[in-house]
């Protein structure tokens, strides 16, 4: 069957006012016009789950540790015997992947080493886990240690008495290298265990569709999944926050968390008080290390230095529980079906195929959960120290007069930034006046305006000619890129039209309502309960909106996105990747979604053509 | 009404005994109980054929005009067997048997709208007759309305352990007459919207972890017989999700004419065979009854089963027969191992550029 193809990236037209945006971003994470012939000839899938919005320069370095590190892995840690990384590009402003295959002749040899270096992880699973611990938390300790302090008027005293001659610019430099080492160091890490955690998940995945035939990949999903996960204690933190509250009935004190001080202050002079603060200050450290983004962007907040973001979502626990809700996860009720799907598939089985069963679903239970937890070490811990630490960085320079507002940092690539500190420390230790101040402001408001400019536009699901099937494990689980969802979104445009989307089944359940539409972290506010969250990508800590929404609907995202993941734990249904959802479905349209066979209805669409129901197709998940 | 010693209902909740209520009442009530709906309705008890039997007292009558019998001697046996059913058909029931009788048909009819037909058939205790099915067939009495009717087909239903064949069984087989019993099953007649068949298996490869539906309007006969292209749903046995569908044309159904007694047949309009027969709740509860039958039988089954226009939404799913399935499940299930990969390892997705999918 032939496909239809996606753009080639110089067919994409550049938004008016982005003219000039390759030169934004380093040269190596640009198509280049001398390998055109080459990069044309690859399908590129637009990864806007972990990157929706368009990067700004120094926002690559997300995308670039990210996505090298999970390669690594693949290609030079575990010796994967099938897959290579992934190669990424950036084009205007999004971030597109193409995987590496091993070519056929070396998957052989790749085997034996492969299963050396893998079986060694799981032997030793535990204790390497340990060790993964331990060994993340120092990072972020080490890099809690690093600052960024105005330069001195002159060396101290000291300096010259100890007879150090050095003028501390050198420690400004390390310090930003070593910044951004131990950003590189944690994303390392973070891999360490992902490819591993996938690796267990797809082993049982692929046994179970051989003597399954056609198993929903939703079963599968459930048989693995953890209930009590890391990812899922800061939320479980504010809930235990609000029913203490309740408890100790301080409900009045919470009309407006918007004004922190006040707030905390109110609570903490009301009787029994001092017990919540003492409980709040206690899940602080780590829980609120969690940002209600992905952890990938500069202007991603996080909890504990956006406070009225918890305390909001604690008051609005608070008004559920005076309202008879039951704000908890019904983890029991997970946890007793999850054991009934087990139970069941394995009394399926035959002989030695109960034992293989198991074995393989151990190690996947094992292994799996880090797939989710780790993000909370990660994305969330880490990268939330790392941001505070590049905001100081760039409030430093901007009171040098590198740049007008205090983010502006973000504007200049991470080795510009190196520059750009290599001519403050200059300026400075010369008694000179830098040259950034009169080169950064325009510059960064030119760039602003491409940024700007390129925001306007959505990304492209995917550029070129895609392959005929799409075989690689990590592609088709984690980005949900399979050859059906492809040719989904080569359809797309004919589909949408009748107001039915398809997407992956990705959590079960059927219900209607009305739809919320959300782009940004800054619009869950907006949200009101009973509505159906639809945006293009979900974050793990909008979790108190799960409490809220009735379904959940993406534009990407496979099996295991964190929509898929958080939807199955709260019992909600969702429907991934359909590939257009938050642009086709419009904020008051009422909606049916089935999360069980991954349709979504526009119920008061003008014609409704499309029918999502039986009958509409004769299709089979292979 | 409740269930006493004379009637039982299916759904009375009372442990069910082949003595009491024969071969086939005994599996209706069993069935029931274990959430595998038939069509409702009631046992009459053997008790109550005991004692109408004594009240009459006419048994040692017939013992002595069974005693000297040859069983070769057709003519003879015809006969007698014609004389003992004249006269238990001509007796009267005792008063408080049949007040129960009319009390439970009553009970039955006021479930519906509207009184509905019903059959009644025999249901004899294991070694009374030649065989189960012989006897079912013999005594089945189909559309029958109001108690009149009813209750005079109860006593056909006992006249029948004294046909002619059933004495030459008995007489040829040394079953003595005493202790003969018989219980008498009256149940709805089926007034099927959709119906079909479903298999606790993909019969196309065996698959055990799927649940194979096929569903069409009216009356199952078309979609047994193939005259009439169902819908065909695979679900997944364990989470019920839908695997594949496809959806049959459905062009003719048939249905119950209750005037004439008998089914007719007729054309589904555009909008009906355009659509899936069964909703979404629907196909999960006759999935979820072939799990049930499956669970009970403790063997992959072959059900048929009906939804019946006269019962609510929620209770209108009922099981009319189910069967081991033969076909596959006495073969060894074609479960595959994953083959170890190349040095004997355990990463089977890795190793090969397109992941295996069995069967």
């Amino acid at each position: 069957m032939s496909l239809k193809s996606f753009p080639k990236p110089s067919e994409l037209t550049v938004p008016a006012g982005a003219e000039g945006w390759e030169k934004i971003y380093p040269y190596y994470l640009v198509f280049q016009d001398k390998l055109k012939e080459q990069e044309d000839a690859k399908f590129w899938f637009c990864d806007s789950q972990h990157w929706p919005t368009v990067f700004k320069p120094f926002e690559t370095i997300g995308g670039e540790f990210a996505v090298k590190c999970l390669g690594q892995y693949n290609a030079r840690h575990l010796m994967i015997p099938n897959a290579n990384g992934i190669e990424f590009r950036i084009h205007l402003g999004y971030l597109y992947m193409s995987p590496i295959p091993v070519p056929e002749d070396q998957i052989a040899a790749r085997v034996p080493l492969f299963e050396q270096r893998v079986g060694h992880y799981f032997q030793n699973w535990e204790q390497l886990l340990k060790d993964w611990h331990v060994k993340v938390k120092g990072t972020i300790e080490e890099m809690e240690t690093i600052s960024f302090p105005k330069l001195p008027d002159m060396v101290p005293m000291e300096d010259i008495t100890s007879g150090k001659g050095k003028d501390g610019s050198e420690k400004l430099l390390e310090s930003y290298d070593r910044l951004i080492q131990l950003a590189y160091q944690n994303w390392q890490y973070h891999f360490e265990f992902l490819n591993l955690g996938y690796i267990a998940y797809l082993d049982f995945f692929n046994f179970c569709k051989q003597v399954f035939p056609n198993v929903p990949d939703q079963s599968i999903a459930t048989m693995v999944q953890g209930v009590n996960m890391e990812l899922f204690r800061p939320d479980d933190e504010l809930k235990g926050l609000a029913k203490l509250a309740v408890e100790l009935g301080l409900q009045a004190h919470f009309g407006n968390t918007d004004d922190v001080d006040a707030t905390l202050g109110a609570v903490a002079s009301a009787p029994g008080g001092d017990r919540w603060i003492a409980q709040y200050e206690g899940a602080k450290d780590p829980w609120f290390n969690f940002t209600v983004g992905n952890g990938f962007y500069g202007h991603d907040k996080y909890w504990n230095e956006h406070q009225e973001i918890p305390l909001g979502y604690i008051a609005d626990y608070i008004r559920r529980v005076d309202e008879g809700q039951e704000i908890m996860r019904p983890v029991e009720a997970l946890i007793a079906e999850r054991d009934r799907i087990i139970e069941e598939y394995r009394d399926l089985l035959e002989g030695d195929n109960q034992a293989i069963f198991d074995a393989k679903r151990g190690l996947a239970a094992t292994a799996y959960p880090y797939v989710e937890n780790h993000n909370f070490y990660i994305e969330h811990w880490t990268m939330g120290v790392f941001w505070r630490k590049i905001r100081e960085l760039s409030r430093m320079m901007q009171a040098e007069g590198f740049w007008t507002e205090p983010d502006d940092l973000l504007y200049l690539g991470r080795n510009e930034v190196r520059d750009a500190l290599f001519d403050l420390v200059t300026g400075w230790g010369v008694g000179a006046k830098p040259i950034g101040p009169d080169y950064w402001p325009e510059e960064i408001e030119r760039r602003r305006g491409i940024v700007d400019a390129l925001k306007t536009a959505r990304p492209a699901p995917a550029l070129n000619t895609p392959p005929e099937i799409i075989t690689e494990p990590f592609t088709r689980m984690l980005w949900g890129i399979t050859t059906e969802q492809v040719q989904q979104w080569l359809g797309a445009g004919e589909e949408v039209e009748g107001g039915g989307l398809r997407g992956m089944a990705a959590s079960p359940g059927v219900v209607e309502g009305l739809a919320r539409v959300v782009t940004d972290a800054d619009q869950l506010s907006e949200i009101q309960q009973g509505e159906i969250l639809v945006a293009t990508v979900t974050a793990p800590s909008w979790g108190p909106i799960f409490g809220k929404i009735k379904a959940t609907v993406t534009d990407i995202g496979g099996m295991m996105s964190h929509a898929a993941i958080v939807c199955r734990e709260y019992g909600l249904p969702a429907v991934t990747g359909t590939g257009s959802a938050s642009t086709t479905i419009k904020t008051g349209q009422r909606l049916r979604v089935d999360g069980t066979k991954g349709t979504v209805q526009i119920l008061d669409a003008e014609e409704d053509l499309v029918v999502t129901g039986p009958g509409a197709h004769s299709h089979s998940h292979v | 009404m409740q269930s006493n010693e004379y009637i039982q209902f299916f759904d009375g909740g009372v442990t069910p005994t082949l003595e009491n209520l024969g071969g086939k009442g005994a599996s209706l009530v069993t069935m029931t109980s274990a959430g595998m709906p038939v069509p409702p309705g009631f046992v009459v008890t053997t008790a109550q054929f005991d004692t109408f039997m004594h009240e009459a007292g006419i048994t040692a009558k017939i013992n002595q005009l069974l005693a000297d019998l040859d069983p070769e001697d057709m003519k003879q046996v015809d006969k007698i067997s014609a004389a003992i059913r004249e006269d238990i058909c001509s007796r009267p029931v005792p008063q408080a048997m049949r007040e129960l009788t009319v009390g439970a048909y009553e009970s039955l009819m006021a479930r519906f709208d509207a009184p509905v037909p019903v059959a009644v058939r025999s249901s004899a205790t294991a070694e009374d007759l030649p065989d189960a099915s012989f006897a079912g067939q013999q005594d089945t009495y189909l559309w029958l309305d109001g108690v009149k009717a009813v209750t005079e087909h109860i006593r056909q239903c006992w006249a029948s352990l004294f046909t002619s064949r059933a004495i030459i069984y008995r007489l040829k087989n040394n079953i003595p007459n005493e202790g003969l019993s018989m219980a008498v099953v009256v149940q709805k007649m089926v007034n099927s919207r959709v119906s079909g068949v479903a298999i606790t298996m993909d019969p196309t490869n065996g698959d055990r972890s799927k649940i194979t539906i096929d569903s069409s309007y009216g009356v199952g006969e078309m979609v047994v017989s193939g005259q009439v292209t169902p819908d065909n749903i695979v679900l997944d046995k364990v989470t019920l999700a839908v695997v594949n569908e496809h959806l049959g044309d459905k062009h003719a159904e048939l249905v119950p004419d209750t005037g004439a007694k008998r089914l007719v047949e007729r054309e589904v309009d555009a909008e009906r065979r355009g659509r899936r027969s069964l909703t979404d709740a629907e196909l999960t509860a006759v999935a979820q009854m072939a799990k049930r039958a499956e669970k009970h039988y403790k063997c992959p089954q072959d059900i048929e089963w009906a939804l019946d226009a006269d019962l609510p939404d929620g209770e209108n799913l009922l099981l009319l027969q189910s069967r081991p399935e033969t076909v596959h499940s006495s073969k060894p299930a074609p479960q595959t191992a994953p083959q170890p990969v190349v040095s004997g390892g355990f990463f089977s997705g890795f190793s090969a550029t397109v992941p295996k999918q069995a069967v």
